[in-house]
């Protein structure tokens, strides 16, 4: 294969034990991530999203399940992860203002991941690194509180690039910012990628911005995913009753979206608590299309075409 | 010209802060037909919330001072009502649901002891409702927002029900007067996709059920297509393009609502486009002129000097830019 994966993760199971019982936060889910790729995470609040991400970059240690980086179990080690694959693996968080230490300025903050990962010319290597995000660099001696949201998200970049990463997952890295700073920040995102061969994990709730950027998009409802395919034939020919009532409910602006997006599916219900899975289908709850099997059994993952997965009863007669 | 429900006159507005001020509004205008969606767009910090307060007359008066202006509603100044009238206009004529509706729920206090507030509040001294009147008119509120079970959704507290049923709560409340003005800020930004369209579909039929007019404060530009006739650009403080919503988005005029509309990403995929460089003005100085040009890709020297006009560019569509200045054009409102 040309295009070996940078990252496979099999049956990954992330379960937390509280007093009301066993949260089922990520519950058997596969992903794999290409070299060089971009891949699409999507799910609503409560969907195990950023469970994934944590577990990925070993903040949490898995249940149970591989998490395969080059060849390499990582799934295991968790919080004792060698300092090597620490490099490799980053994380940019949601929030640029919570995770931005507000008591140090962005020298301090750009200088621990060089100190932790021993790279020398640390002067010379935090000018470069505010070069590639664009940053000017008289700002090392700002505090993030000084700083707009986008400039600010674009340090938390800057700090996950430092230690050169192949990896990068990105948890939700625009959500909190306005459109016209987000457009800026994922098209140097983009360029970056493009000039230092990265793959990113790309966690958001957001799909209208996916089918710009991903080269395949997974929706992930209730710790498990529903549906995975390559980026152009998950927006042309969703199949999961769940992606179509997603796609549905984005508020488009322009005619021609208007036509590319499935019929108004009736959106109904909430996410239940994870705590509680509905027995069967875990979206039968909500479903429009709900049959007696729905309540009873659990899907299979499917693969309907190639690279086009579905986990849902109505797609299981066409399996190849 | 028709009438308005809500006109809003050259506001001028500024924070008192240590050690200056801060100019963020500078001549907003404004009006609000009756029945009327009206919605506003604009970055963060651009002042939608600094109006919609100071119509509320909810800003807190020892910092933010009001130079100038007028906000008329119904032909009436609310800057100039005293406390006893802007009480009753509050409680009769106007409400507004918040962005975040955990942080608009007091945590302390049961759903249902925060609506017998607003229902007492609402009532005024006039009327005083029986046990069981009250009760009937908190459910048949909390029903309207479809919110299964409403008894039950009285006596829980706000940490044991989710996001979208919260808003829902807000909702009720909001709507538990004869209101003629609503103002909803942001009302689905902290939710789902499909819980914001739930919302949102619930907030649409209830405005166009009771007749009331709505101002929809979103910076998701596809919820105000879907919901509003006449569609509001802001920009530092200002109001900068004016247009029924569909001619808005189909033909933007300021360079700022360009760059803001090619920012929104597409289903259809064309790629992301460079967003808008620079970010909003310091408001402690900002730029003179056009609060636009440092960013805009066409300034010419007369946005360096001049705040631009108000112009009339066809009946359902004005902006506030020097490219559009022909010769001979009067300069108006």
């Amino acid at each position: 294969m040309e295009n070996s994966n940078i990252l496979t993760i099999k049956n990954l199971k992330k379960y937390f034990f509280t007093q009301k019982g066993i949260v089922k936060a990520v519950n058997d889910i596969d992903i794999s991530i290409k070299e060089g790729e971009i891949l699409g995470l999507v799910g609503e609040s409560g969907s195990g999203k950023t469970t994934v991400a944590y577990t990925v970059v070993g903040l949490y240690s898995p249940t149970s399940g591989e998490i395969i980086f080059r060849n390499q179990n990582i799934g295991n080690e968790g919080k004792n992860r060698s300092i090597k694959l620490k490099q490799e693996i980053q994380i940019v968080f949601q929030d640029p203002g919570t995770s931005l230490n507000p008591a140090r300025n962005i020298y301090q903050i750009l200088e621990v991941p060089l100190k932790v990962h021993g790279i020398k010319n640390r002067d010379k290597k935090i000018k470069e690194l505010l070069q590639t995000v664009e940053i000017p660099e008289d700002y090392i001696h700002k505090y993030p509180q000084m700083i707009g949201g986008g400039e600010r998200q674009m340090i938390s970049i800057a700090r996950a690039l430092a230690s050169n990463p192949s990896l990068l997952i990105l948890d939700e890295p625009t959500s909190a910012l306005d459109v016209s700073i987000q457009a800026k920040i994922i098209n140097m995102l983009l360029q970056l990628q493009k000039n230092f061969n990265l793959s990113y994990l790309f966690i958001t709730h957001d799909l209208s911005l996916m089918r710009n950027i991903a080269s395949t998009v997974s929706i992930m409802y209730l710790g498990k995913i529903c549906e995975s395919a390559k980026c152009k034939e998950f927006f042309e020919k969703p199949l999961h009753p769940y992606t179509q009532m997603l796609l549905s409910s984005i508020p488009v602006l322009t005619d021609a979206e208007e036509d590319i997006k499935p019929k108004k599916v009736k959106s109904i219900g909430e996410i239940p608590s994870p705590v509680n899975i509905p027995s069967g289908c875990s979206f039968h709850s909500r479903c429009s299309k709900k049959m007696d099997i729905c309540s009873k059994e659990d899907p299979i993952m499917a693969e309907i075409s190639a690279g086009h997965f579905v986990r849902c009863h109505l797609f299981k007669q066409i399996e190849l | 010209m028709e009438k308005s429900l809500l006109e809003v006159k050259d506001l001028n507005l500024h924070y008192v802060v240590f050690g200056g001020s801060l100019k963020v509004l500078d001549g907003v205008n404004f009006r609000v037909g009756f029945k009327e969606n009206i919605g506003i767009v604009g970055e963060t910090g651009c002042g939608k919330t600094t109006t919609m307060k100071a119509i509320m007359r909810i800003l807190g008066m020892t910092t933010a001072k009001i130079s100038k202006g007028e906000i008329l509603f119904k032909e009436r100044d609310v800057l100039k009502m005293n406390e006893a009238e802007v009480q009753k206009f509050r409680r009769r004529e106007i409400s507004m649901i918040f962005q975040d509706p955990t942080a608009a729920l007091n945590p302390v206090f049961s759903i249902k002891s925060q609506i017998y507030n607003v229902i007492k509040y609402s009532q005024g001294t006039e009327k005083k409702l029986t046990k069981k009147e009250r009760k009937d008119l908190a459910t048949k509120a909390l029903s309207d927002v479809m919110l299964p079970d409403p008894e039950r959704v009285l006596e829980n507290y706000p940490i044991q029900l989710s996001g979208g049923m919260r808003q829902r709560v807000c909702i009720a409340m909001a709507l538990l007067s004869d209101l003629d003005l609503l103002i909803a800020d942001e009302p689905g930004t902290s939710l789902d996709v499909t819980i914001q369209d739930q919302i949102l579909e619930l907030l649409n039929e209830l405005v166009r059920k009771k007749g009331i007019s709505i101002i929809l404060i979103s910076h998701a530009l596809g919820i105000i297509k879907n919901i509003t006739h006449r569609t509001y650009v802001m920009y530092a403080g200002f109001m900068i393009e004016a247009a029924k919503t569909t001619e808005l988005f189909s033909n933007p005029l300021h360079p700022y609502s360009k760059g803001l509309i090619a920012s929104v990403p597409t289903l259809v995929g064309r790629g992301i486009s460079n967003g808008i460089p620079g970010h909003i003005p310091n408001y402690s100085n900002p730029p003179l002129g056009c609060r636009f040009h440092p960013r805009c890709s066409y300034t010419m020297p007369i946005c360096k000097v001049e705040k631009p006009p108000f112009l009339t560019v066809s009946d359902t569509h004005q902006v506030a830019c020097w490219l559009f200045k022909k010769e001979g054009d009067k300069i108006g409102k």
